[in-house]
């Protein structure tokens, strides 16, 4: 379909994201270590899983930025890798929690014989604490970078799906919805077409979370050991495979746990900038 | 008469609600011919929007017990139709707008793509032809700009706009009948009458039936030919528009009429029906409106009928048609 006026509002809402402070901060954090992640072997040009015996638990120092860790891999270099699994891994949990978690939401909201049931599962997920639940997930699916994906996901779709029911459960509301009814517009093409671009607002925002989280809880699943396995390097992997020489080499764990961090806080702030500028009471004034 | 377009009989809808079961709409019949003009009138709590609701088999379906009577449509029973039958009759035969333009359009969807939809649906029009059409038929609704409003969001446009928008959804795949719930109500006197000429204008040239639902007997003047009183679920008067604001025979409509504001005479206080009405889980004995009506009589006690009274009227009112 041509679209001469149509953009106009998307346009909008990215220049006011691009005005939002927090958001932009975040934003470029988020694209910078976008960019590392995905340009890493032009910047080390040094093999993430290389061993060199001699140069073990070298501080960091001209040569090795970072440092080096146990097996004297060069640790910048695995810093580097490491944000392309970790990213990619968030990513992943960050979409797959968002569709299935969208599509169980609108689905309860709009089929309200489905709803108890649904939600049922769900509570029955949310019981558990969700990193319980992927560490149980993880170690039952085996140790695979796809397991901890599924984990993950599972762990944050019942939060995603709570909250997309309850924005439809409101849109499902409004007069539109009857008027598309009375239009012969089928229940199925309702939920897609009405109730769930309704809620891409919260779902949205609600992803970056996961996204978020899930950066933060691929670590805690690689310090517990249910994490993607070694030798490829995850943030979460490189600070549990250093963490029996937290003492004598300090640098194997920070450099990737400011990385977990940096990541985690540019996510947020992303989220926190889309919340506000796609939030509809502030919506209803622009 | 011709052969009516839609006949309604003795349909009865009840609700459940928290003190058991209500009965929202009690008995109605209705016919309206191809092309005809019918206003229905009452307040709040009455059963208009229900019996209109009905028409089309959108309410609730957890707390609505099966309506019962029969709503005949092109020589089938409306109620006994599958849901998917009766999908496609919706909004290609029967189209209904609604009270309040403001929530009645997707915000997140453009206009062209809110028109295209029905019109994709029931009458198989790709995106470019149905976009040609969406701005056909903001034209035919007046929308000033239709070919650079279409791509706009609900959002921008004016509550006036969003019904214009509302009706030309309406009658995008060219209904025979349009039903419309209060379509005025929401908005400024200036606006309503141009919705209103509008309104008429397009009944005229599409040649389609109306149902006007309102409880603004002024709307009820300007639009209709025939009009039905309802009070507490039950229709108490029909007749043609001028007799009815000549010469009403029920006290109710009598009340209402009275109730409207005239700008000749100087009043202090506007003439009101006293009490309110019934609260419809109550089961009152005899005639519904006899709490608050002041000419009752013992006649009254049962339940009156709905009996003809002069030339294409009816009134439920024992003491107006005593012989």
């Amino acid at each position: 379909m041509d679209d001469a006026v149509a953009p106009r509002r998307r346009f909008r809402v990215v220049r006011k994201l691009a005005r939002h402070r927090s958001f932009s901060i975040g934003f470029v954090i988020m694209a910078a270590m976008l960019i590392i992640a995905i340009a890493a072997p032009y910047i080390t040009g040094l093999d993430p899983t290389a061993m060199k015996i001699r140069m073990r638990f070298r501080p960091p120092q001209g040569s090795f930025w970072f440092g080096t860790d146990q097996f004297g891999r060069d640790l910048l270099t695995r810093v580097l890798y490491g944000a392309r699994m970790s990213l990619w891994i968030a990513l992943a949990v960050a979409l797959l929690s968002g569709v299935v978690g969208a599509l169980i939401g609108v689905l309860s909201a709009q089929f309200r014989r489905l709803d108890s049931l649904l939600m049922r599962i769900m509570d029955a997920l949310m019981a558990a604490p969700a990193i319980m639940l992927a560490i149980g997930l993880g170690a039952a699916l085996g140790p695979q970078t796809h397991s901890v994906i599924i984990a993950l996901a599972v762990a944050y779709i019942p939060r995603t799906a709570r909250i997309v029911r309850a924005s439809a459960l409101v849109t499902r509301e409004l007069e539109f919805i009857e008027a598309a009814r009375v239009a012969g517009i089928s229940p199925l093409r309702i939920m897609l077409r009405h109730l769930l671009p309704n809620a891409m607002g919260p779902l949205l925002v609600q992803s970056t979370f996961v996204f978020a989280y899930a950066i933060l809880a691929e670590a805690a699943l690689s310090f517990l050991g249910v994490g993607p396995p070694p030798p490829a390097p995850s943030w979460g992997n490189i600070i549990a495979e250093g963490r029996d020489f937290s003492v004598e080499a300090w640098w194997i764990m920070v450099f990737p746990g400011a990385a977990i961090s940096l990541a985690a806080l540019g996510m947020n702030l992303v989220g926190d900038g889309l919340r506000d500028v796609l939030d509809p009471r502030l919506k209803v004034e622009s | 008469m011709t052969t009516p377009l839609l006949e309604v009989s003795d349909l009865t809808v009840r609700f459940r609600t928290d003190t058991g079961w209500m009965t929202a709409v009690d008995k109605v019949s209705l016919q309206i011919a191809p092309g005809e003009a019918l206003g229905i009138v009452g307040e709040s709590g009455s059963g208009k929007s229900v019996t209109a609701l009905s028409i089309l088999r959108l309410h609730a379906m957890a707390t609505t017990r099966l309506p019962t009577g029969r709503i005949m449509w092109g020589g089938r029973d409306l109620l006994g139709l599958s849901m998917r039958d009766m999908r496609a009759i919706r909004g290609r035969d029967i189209a209904m707008i609604f009270q309040d333009p403001m929530s009645s359009l997707n915000p997140v969807l453009t206009i062209a793509d809110q028109i295209g939809e029905t019109l994709r649906l029931h009458q198989g029009l790709d995106a470019a032809a149905s976009r040609r059409r969406a701005i056909e038929l903001l034209d035919l609704v007046r929308i000033p700009d239709a070919a650079r409003r279409v791509d706009e969001y609900p959002h921008r446009l004016s509550g006036g706009m969003r019904q214009r928008v509302m009706i030309a959804i309406a009658i995008a795949c060219r209904p025979k009948l349009l039903i419309a719930d209060e379509p005025t109500t929401a908005l400024d006197v200036t606006i309503q009458a141009q919705i209103l000429d509008l309104l008429r204008d397009l009944q005229a040239e599409l040649g389609m039936s109306v149902i006007l639902i309102t409880h603004d007997m002024g709307v009820i003047a300007e639009f209709a030919r025939r009009v039905m009183v309802m009070y507490a679920g039950r229709v108490v008067e029909a007749a043609p528009v001028g007799g009815l604001f000549t010469a009403p025979l029920h006290p109710y409509t009598e009340g209402l009429l009275a109730s409207i504001p005239k700008l000749d005479v100087d009043v202090r206080r506007l003439p009101s029906i006293p009490g309110s009405i019934p609260d419809p889980t109550m089961v009152i004995q005899g005639c519904r409106f006899g709490p608050r009506c002041p000419i009752i009589e013992a006649g009254c006690r049962q339940d009156p009928m709905l009996l003809p009274a002069g030339l294409e009227r009816e009134v439920r009112c024992p003491p107006r048609i005593a012989p």
